[in-house]
């Protein structure tokens, strides 16, 4: 740099650059460093600028549909422009959100005034979210799918809102089915058998997960079998069904017509759409993503029955908001709430469509949802509201972890299928017990 | 004269060296107190109170007060899975500590011996180890291990065996090639850092230990490895062995993130699932900090009794 051409201001700024640092410059610096740090705090925060006096923080998981970010920030900047009193932080939070971070963030004074997860016996027991019975005229409960009450409701109190419905279809590639004269399977022998025939070897049969399908069918199956994993209270799972449905998965996996270790997992499409497999289970969701990368090539049917005495299934999942008990603006969260996902339809609609493909959980807004009324999205929303299987909140994640122990040492040890399951439902019992007191 | 010259002169008990006391006495606690607040703050309260955790009935909460006796530590025993994941780190010490040990002091001693670019080998092997484990379980996962055939492994085995079919290599259970996903990337992680270490002891060993041995016939090879430098390296293989150890039956990142880390996949956890991940799911995810906490004492009473035997043996400690 030449120096002669420095202006004098551009003088003393270098001067101060090189200045020696002094001891409180140095006390300074550290300090706004390591404030800096702490104060970045947890994922990305915006904050929609609010003369207001109350301020609500709201938590998303992170959506991997491109667009939903901006998407959330927006509601939240909208909701300070009609209550010019209320500023909203919306909370993008990556990583292990509802299992690990959510439930450590509910323990402290902290947490998000609203954020949105499942409704469970153990948060409510816990104290760590308030009811929403008062959000529900009864015109906005008619509005809702008894399955999206039912979740939702622990000791007759409904504790969540419904902001967006998910659920599972099993994709085929049309063409490669015809190629091999495989008809869309309709019971889990059709299945592996159509997986069977369909692999080539670099182009397998199908794919469930790179866990062949241990998570993506833990729950499902058994229900596909006509049996359920929890009602009433009562853990009913421990049955020959559930074993016959888990002992297929195993068959499935020892066929080695299954797609696992795929760079990625069952919930995205590429896996599918790059050639990997003639078959995958994996979300609505993923259906605008097929048709960029496939066309119209694929057919889509609920996850198959395990037999004549089966049904089919998919599952009804989704998120829901709820309205954390710590918050100093309850009442505020809630009215926010309802704003957002009871009154606010068109922001609904485009939560639920623009981004990926979701059913909007109000009945009249997914009516009325263009997207969805010409198959096959039609198909897939028919599967969800016939054979949508739901899991009530008294399941817990122990719960879901003692049955992922044992269908995994079914499928990968080759563990007695009668045994693991009796052992699992045993655990269940206990866990249970203890979370009923 | 020199040595003299070092050593402190008595200082006359006068009011400037009590003043020189005081003052080196506040320094020393303003050194000290940053330090001394984050250990308690951070370390010694959570131990108190994970260890009052460890007795009381504590699921979605991290109070203490629902005392249940020693129920915690009967559960964590008497659960399968934790019996298993103390089998699966043994499995996983047993490979992973001789094989760093060998590599390491074979490395040490190829870099050792070079004459030329020493510096460049040291640095490109000691690399790996700025590297975190996440980000180098992921590359292993995902693009070197995956399933598929365009992975590295699977065109290397096409290319050098002409095996045709992808081999299957993480969630595979005949032959469980997951352990080879498993030791490979911890291997390549903290190889370079136990050369450096085996590097420094080689350099203590004096030269004239060698010429003395070649005078007496003794020609370099496994004559001179086995009578000079594996001796005299005793005390480093010690420390390596035993930061060994601990450091194995700590092992979380690489097993959490080959196996599928989030809660979307977690059905190929069960293949190797060390304490530290059966712990995370008792604790974090079942939301059981009680549970959580009375496993992680008893695995720190494991570490401590593995570590003390150890020394024992070896004699850590002693002179050599």
């Amino acid at each position: 740099m030449r120096t002669d051409r420095l202006t004098a201001v551009e003088r003393a700024y270098n001067r101060r650059l090189v200045a020696p640092l002094t001891r409180r410059d140095l006390v300074k610096t550290v300090t706004v460093a390591a404030g800096a740090v702490v104060f970045a705090g947890y994922g990305k925060s915006t904050v929609a600028k609010a003369q207001g006096n109350i301020r609500l923080v709201q938590w998303y998981h992170q959506y991997g549909e491109e667009g939903t970010q901006d998407a959330a920030l927006r509601y939240a900047e909208e909701y300070t422009t009609v209550n010019p009193n209320v500023e909203v932080e919306m909370v993008w939070v990556p990583g292990d959100y509802e299992a690990t971070v959510l439930p450590a963030a509910l323990l402290t004074d902290e947490g998000p005034d609203v954020f949105e997860g499942h409704v469970t016996q153990a948060l409510v027991d816990a104290g760590q979210v308030v009811p929403l019975d008062d959000l529900y005229t009864p015109e906005v409960r008619a509005d809702f799918h008894p399955n999206d009450i039912a979740t939702a409701t622990v000791d007759g109190k409904i504790y969540s809102v419904k902001m967006v419905n998910d659920t599972g279809v099993l994709y085929y590639r049309k063409s490669l089915l015809e190629e091999a004269g495989v008809q869309p399977p309709t019971t889990m022998d059709e299945v592996i058998a159509a997986a069977n025939t369909l692999n080539s070897g670099r182009v397998k049969g199908l794919f469930l997960g790179n866990d062949g399908g241990i998570t993506a069918l833990l729950t499902l199956a058994p229900q596909s079998a006509g049996t359920d994993i929890l009602v009433n209270n009562e853990i009913v799972f421990n049955n020959e069904r559930t074993v016959l449905a888990y002992e297929k998965i195993r068959e499935l996996n020892d066929s080695g017509a299954l797609l696992v270790g795929a760079p990625t997992d069952w919930w995205d499409p590429s896996a599918f759409t790059g050639g990997l497999a003639a078959m995958q289970w994996t979300g609505l969701w993923a259906m605008p993503g097929i048709r960029e990368g496939i066309g119209e090539d694929f057919g889509i049917v609920p996850w198959p029955a395990l037999d004549a005495q089966g049904v089919p299934v998919t599952f009804w999942g989704g998120w829901a908001e709820m309205v954390n008990a710590k918050s100093r603006n309850i009442d505020a969260a809630k009215a926010f709430v309802r704003w957002l996902w009871i009154e606010n339809t068109a922001n609904q609609q485009d939560w639920n469509l623009s981004y990926g493909f979701h059913v909007p959980p109000r009945l009249s807004a997914a009516a009325e949802a263009e997207p969805l009324k010409t198959p096959p999205p039609a198909d897939a929303v028919r599967y969800f509201y016939e054979n949508g299987k739901i899991l009530p909140p008294q399941w817990t994640p122990a719960m879901g972890t003692a049955l992922t122990n044992a269908l995994s040492n079914i499928v990968k040890n080759g563990a007695p299928a009668a045994e693991e399951v009796a052992a699992a439902a045993q655990t269940c019992e206990q866990e249970l017990q203890r979370l009923l007191g | 004269m020199a040595v003299q010259s070092l050593q402190a002169a008595p200082v006359p008990v006068t009011a400037a060296g009590r003043r020189r006391d005081r003052e080196a006495m506040i320094a020393f606690w303003l050194f000290m107190s940053p330090m001394l607040l984050g250990l308690i703050v951070f370390t010694f309260v959570p131990i108190v109170w994970g260890f009052l955790l460890s007795f009381s009935r504590a699921q979605n909460t991290v109070s203490v007060g629902d005392f249940i006796g020693f129920q915690n530590y009967v559960d964590v025993l008497r659960d399968r899975e934790f019996r298993r994941s103390l089998i699966t780190i043994l499995v996983f010490t047993a490979f992973i500590v001789p094989l760093t040990y060998a590599a390491s002091l074979g490395l040490a001693m190829l870099v050792n011996g070079v004459n030329w670019g020493r510096g460049i080998f040291r640095t490109a092997f000691f690399i790996p180890t700025a590297i975190s484990y996440v980000v180098a379980s992921l590359i292993w996962r995902m693009s070197l291990f995956n399933g598929i055939p365009s992975g590295v492994a699977n065109i290397a085995i096409y290319e050098w065996f002409g095996i045709e079919n992808p081999i299957n290599w993480i969630a595979g259970t005949d032959p469980p090639w997951y352990w080879l996903v498993l030791v490979t990337v911890r291997l390549w992680l903290q190889v370079g850092f136990y050369m450096i270490i085996f590097i420094a002891g080689l350099q203590e060993i004096p030269r004239s230990l060698y010429e003395a041995a070649w005078v007496d016939g003794a020609r370099s090879g496994w004559t001179t490895f086995r009578d000079i430098t594996l001796p005299m390296l005793r005390n480093t293989t010690i420390a390596v062995m035993l930061l060994l150890f601990i450091n194995a039956f700590q092992a979380f990142d690489e097993f959490f993130n080959v196996l599928g880390g989030t809660a979307a996949t977690q059905g190929n956890r069960g293949l190797a699932r060390p304490p530290l991940v059966y712990l995370y799911q008792v604790a974090f995810q079942d939301a059981d900090y009680g549970r959580g906490s009375a496993g992680a004492f008893i695995l720190t009473a494991i570490i401590i009794t593995v570590t003390v035997v150890q020394g024992r043996l070896f004699g850590f400690g002693r002179s050599a």
